[in-house]
Parts: structure tokens; sequence; C-alpha cells
């Protein structure tokens, strides 16, 4: 039931318990006891939104920030990826394979808000070694969902 | 003029859906959970390859049975779900969809005067295909209290001298009623037993909610006798791009291969390139579409046990078959009335075969959204009627 679960919640969160219990087949209680475990194990680690913030009036800009740095001795890149992640604005880290080490997703209000981020906080940073900075233009996709995707059913109305 | 239509063609009796279709297709706000196919797009690395066939412009026919690789890969397909070893070279035959895999079965086999079993409620087409194809149906009328499974004394009763084969129908469609082990091994017996053939229509293979699908012809001495038709409309939402498959021992593939040449040629051949992606990469969108379809099922039938309506628990396809003859009303009053007042389409039972009488079909190829709002429309209804 896990499994099933957590691949119900991931695409909405907000479906309540009871439901959860008719589609998985099984008792309200065993949906609530399972619930728990998951967000005591860690396993759940938050119930967001997904926002299309392109359609409200607020402004929002997004970076995609590569970062090159040295690893410390004894931490590795855990210490500067804590350096960095505990900034607000930054709203991912991750840890990649390739030609550079950290990638940090940075949102802010303005561009000129992002350039101050990544020249002054960023590039100051001892073991930072170098940053390259690309703009989000359009979302098309995020955590799976299609943005702006029309959902028109062309089937037939009935058939056999 | 001379009257210059088929007799036997004239004689048919239209679909029974076609009726109502027109209705609803007049109204604008309807609702429709009428609809047997796939409501999910077919997945999108099979799309891909394809887009793909065409660029290359594999644009020609393919071999009359089929692509070699598609064939081979049907084969590890039924070998690895069924544990069955079908020949790829003279045991297997890519049709256009299922549908015509019932056709060319049927009229392969079939000498004037031969009988055709045909347990009902079923799919529409297996009735006038036996008789264009010269046989004499014989319907068995399942009961809702065997929850739609063949019997086999039902078998035993409908078999004569002139039997030539029984069309086993499971999992099904209308009811989404399945045979399980034990219903298949009674079936497989009377069927060695009174030497006969069968036609294992297993289109909704892939969706079942309790065991996995079990095959008959993966039965002991069954190989020989079935036609195991199957295809990709349901399994991998690729209805519209009408292919499907036939596997059969080599002396009626053979046959069947004739007809298929001389009225089809192939299957199209963009859709055979973009199948043997649905094969050897498809299990995961198969297994993700299962378990929404279930979970789409769970949530009806504890709808229709909230408001009280009777409905036996069906485990395969995507269907649910209430009974409605609490209202006293034929299934087509019942439902022409729910689309005239709540504006929700299901489709009679009595459009499967009269046996339907009394139920009507209700299909959960639809979002949860759209099946919540259809059954707060429905349960209106049925509130309504119980107070009349």
């Amino acid at each position: 039931m896990r499994e099933e679960l957590l691949a119900i919640l991931e695409k909405n969160s907000r479906i309540d318990f009871k439901e959860l219990a008719v589609l998985l087949g099984v008792e309200e209680t065993a949906v609530l006891e399972e619930l728990e475990k998951l967000e005591k194990e860690g396993i759940i680690c938050g119930y967001h939104t997904l926002i299309n913030w392109e359609k409200t009036s607020i402004e929002k800009v997004t970076a995609l920030i590569e970062v090159k740095v040295t690893p410390q001795r004894g931490q590795g890149f855990d210490r500067i990826a804590e350096r960095i992640y505990n900034y607000p604005e930054v709203k991912a880290v991750y840890l990649i394979s390739g030609g550079y080490d950290l990638l940090v997703t940075l949102e802010e209000k303005t561009l000129k808000e992002i350039a101050n981020f990544v020249s002054d906080k960023l590039s100051t940073l001892d073991s930072v070694l170098s940053t390259a900075t690309h703009f989000i233009l359009k979302k098309y996709k995020d955590h799976g969902t299609i943005i702006n995707k029309k959902s028109v059913d062309e089937r037939e109305v009935i058939t056999p | 003029m001379r009257n210059f239509l088929s007799d036997k063609v004239t004689a048919l009796k239209p679909s029974g859906i076609r009726k109502f279709f027109d209705i609803v297709n007049e109204m604008k706000d309807a609702i429709s959970l009428g609809v047997g196919e796939p409501d999910f797009d077919t997945p999108w690395h099979i799309r891909d390859e394809g887009i793909y066939a065409l660029e290359r412009g594999r644009t020609f026919y393919t071999s009359n049975a089929g692509l070699k690789d598609l064939r081979e890969e049907i084969a590890n397909y039924i070998k690895r779900t069924q544990g069955i070893n079908y020949n790829p070279d003279n045991e297997i035959l890519v049709t256009v969809g299922g549908s015509e895999a019932i056709d060319i079965g049927l009229r392969a086999i079939i000498n004037p005067g031969d009988e055709v079993i045909i347990p009902q409620p079923s799919y529409v087409s297996y009735e006038p295909c036996a008789i264009l194809a010269g046989a004499k149906p014989v319907i068995i009328n399942l009961k809702a209290e065997n929850e739609f499974r063949l019997k086999p004394d039902e078998l035993l009763n409908a078999i004569t001298d002139k039997t030539k084969i029984l069309i086993l129908p499971y999992p099904n469609n209308p009811t989404g009623a399945i045979m399980e082990k034990e219903d298949l091994e009674a079936v497989a017996r009377i069927i060695k037993e009174k030497d006969i053939l069968v036609m294992s229509d297993e289109i909704y293979s892939a969706l079942t909610y309790k065991d996995r699908h079990i095959s008959i012809a993966s039965l002991d001495g069954m190989k020989e006798r079935t036609i195991l038709i199957n295809g990709f409309s349901k399994a991998y939402a690729m209805t519209g791009w009408r292919l499907g498959f036939a596997c059969a021992p080599k002396e009626i593939t053979a046959q069947m291969t004739k007809i298929h040449q001389y009225a089809i040629m192939c299957a199209p051949t963009t859709s055979q390139y973009a199948a043997v992606s649905a094969l050897r990469n498809g299990d995961n969108d198969v297994e993700m579409m299962r378990q929404s379809y279930n979970q789409r099922r769970r949530f009806l039938l504890n709808a229709f046990k909230e408001m009280g309506l009777e409905c036996f628990e069906p485990y395969g396809a995507f269907y649910v078959f209430p009974c409605i003859k609490e209202f006293n009303m034929t299934s087509e009053e019942f439902a022409t009335k729910l689309l005239m007042e709540e504006k929700v389409a299901v489709v009679p039972g009595t459009a499967f075969g009269e046996c339907g009488e009394g139920f009507v079909r209700i299909s959960y190829a639809y979002s949860l959204e759209n099946l919540k709002e259809a059954i707060s429309r429905i349960e209106n209804f049925i509130k309504k009627l119980r107070k009349e």
C-alpha cells in the first residue's frame, strides 16, 4: 500500500483520509497509521502546492546556478551546500555529477536581486570556484505536471 | 430499381448503442460514462516510436502476418504473461484491432450451419460476425448470481453436435467479470470432451484487479483448441492505432492469414512499429494505468454501496455493471431518464444482449473528478426515483 499511497499523494496531497481509504481498499485507520509513519520516517517531507506564478500579478524570477566548489576536508560538499541552502531565497540545492558540483535553484523578485545574490553571497564563499547562472524563461512542465495543459476529452461519447 | 442489398446484412440488427449515441451527442453538457476505451493518452515512448517510424519513411506494407519483430515480441509477451509458447513464424497474426481477429478467426473455421456459442452480456460484434461467417449463434444468458461467469452446466446445455466453437469473452465487457482458474478448468474439460474449439477474447487481460489473468490456452491440452485474441487498445491505451493479434494453431493461423491477406493486406505499419516499443518498454505504463483504474473501481463500488445500489464486485476490464431492477424500469428507460434528468450517459445492459436487461454499464475510463461529479448526479437521480 505504501508505494501506491505515495503515488497518489505525490499528485494530490489534499486528498482526505476517507477517500484514500476507499481508493486503496483499506481501512481509514490503516491510512492514518501509514501516513504517520511516513512523516515520522521523513519519507513525506511536506505537502506543497504547485503554483503557476506567471498567471498571478506577482513577479518572480527563477535562475538555475551551476556552482563549482572545492570540497572541504572531512565534510565533502555538505558544509558548503549547507551555507548555500540556508538562504531562504534558495529553493533547491543538488549535488550533481559531471561538469560542476552544485545546482542551485534561486527564486527572487527581480533579475537584479539574483545578480546581487550571485555576486555578493555565492561567489564570495571561500570554496566557490566559479558560477554560471541560467535564467528560466518559461516553465513547460514542473513536478510531473504539464503547465497550461488543455484537457479535452476527444473520445466519442459512447463506444461499445 | 431492384433491391441490391444483401439479405444477410440487411437482417443484422443495428448496434443498440447507436441510437443512444445520437441522443447523447446532441446534449451539450452531459457527462458520459459510456466510453469503451481508455482515457489515458498512448504512453509517449510508444507515440514517439510511431513518429520515428514515419520520419524514417517506414510507410510501406509489412508482411501479411505483421512485422517479424512485432510477432517475436508478441510471442515473448504471451510467454512471459501466460507461459505459452507460440511460434512467431506461423502461429501469430497481427490484425487490425482485436475486432478483425474475431471476424477472420470465425470465418476461418465456420462451415454453413455450424454453431457458435456466445455467452452474453458481451461485446457487440461476436453475434454479427458469427452470422456473417455463416454460422448460427447460440446465446448463453449469463447470470448475475454467478457474477456473470460461464458455468459448466450452462455450456453443456448449449452444446449440440453442430457446435464448433465457444467464444470466451473474459475479462468481460460490459460486466467486468473474470474467469478464475477453476472456472476455466471446468470449461476446458467440456471443450476437450465435446471436441470443440474456443475463441478466447482477452483484450482486457492486462486489466484485472484480483489475481493476474489466466488464459484458457495455458491449460493442459488447450493450446491446440484455442484462438487467443488480444491487442494493444486497452492495455496500452492504443485504440485509435487499430492493432491487435491472434495466436492460434498453425493450421488455423494459415487460413486466417489468407483472409487477412486478401481483405486487409497488413495492419498499419506505423502502429506496428509503435507496438514493438509498447511490448518492449511498456510494462510500467500498463501497471500505472491498472493502478488508476483499480482506484476508480474501488471508488465506484464504494459509492454504489453507500447509495444502496446493487452491484457485484467486478475484477476486470474498466466497467461496473450495477443492477437497476429495483426501479421497475427497463435498462433503456433508466438510461434515457438518467440522461434527460441528470445528464449522465450510461449504456443500457441490453446493448450487450437481452440478458443485460435490468443492468447498465458504467465505464470508469474517466478521471476521478469526472466520476465524482457523475456519481453525485446518479445519487440525486436514484433518490428521486425512490421517492416516486
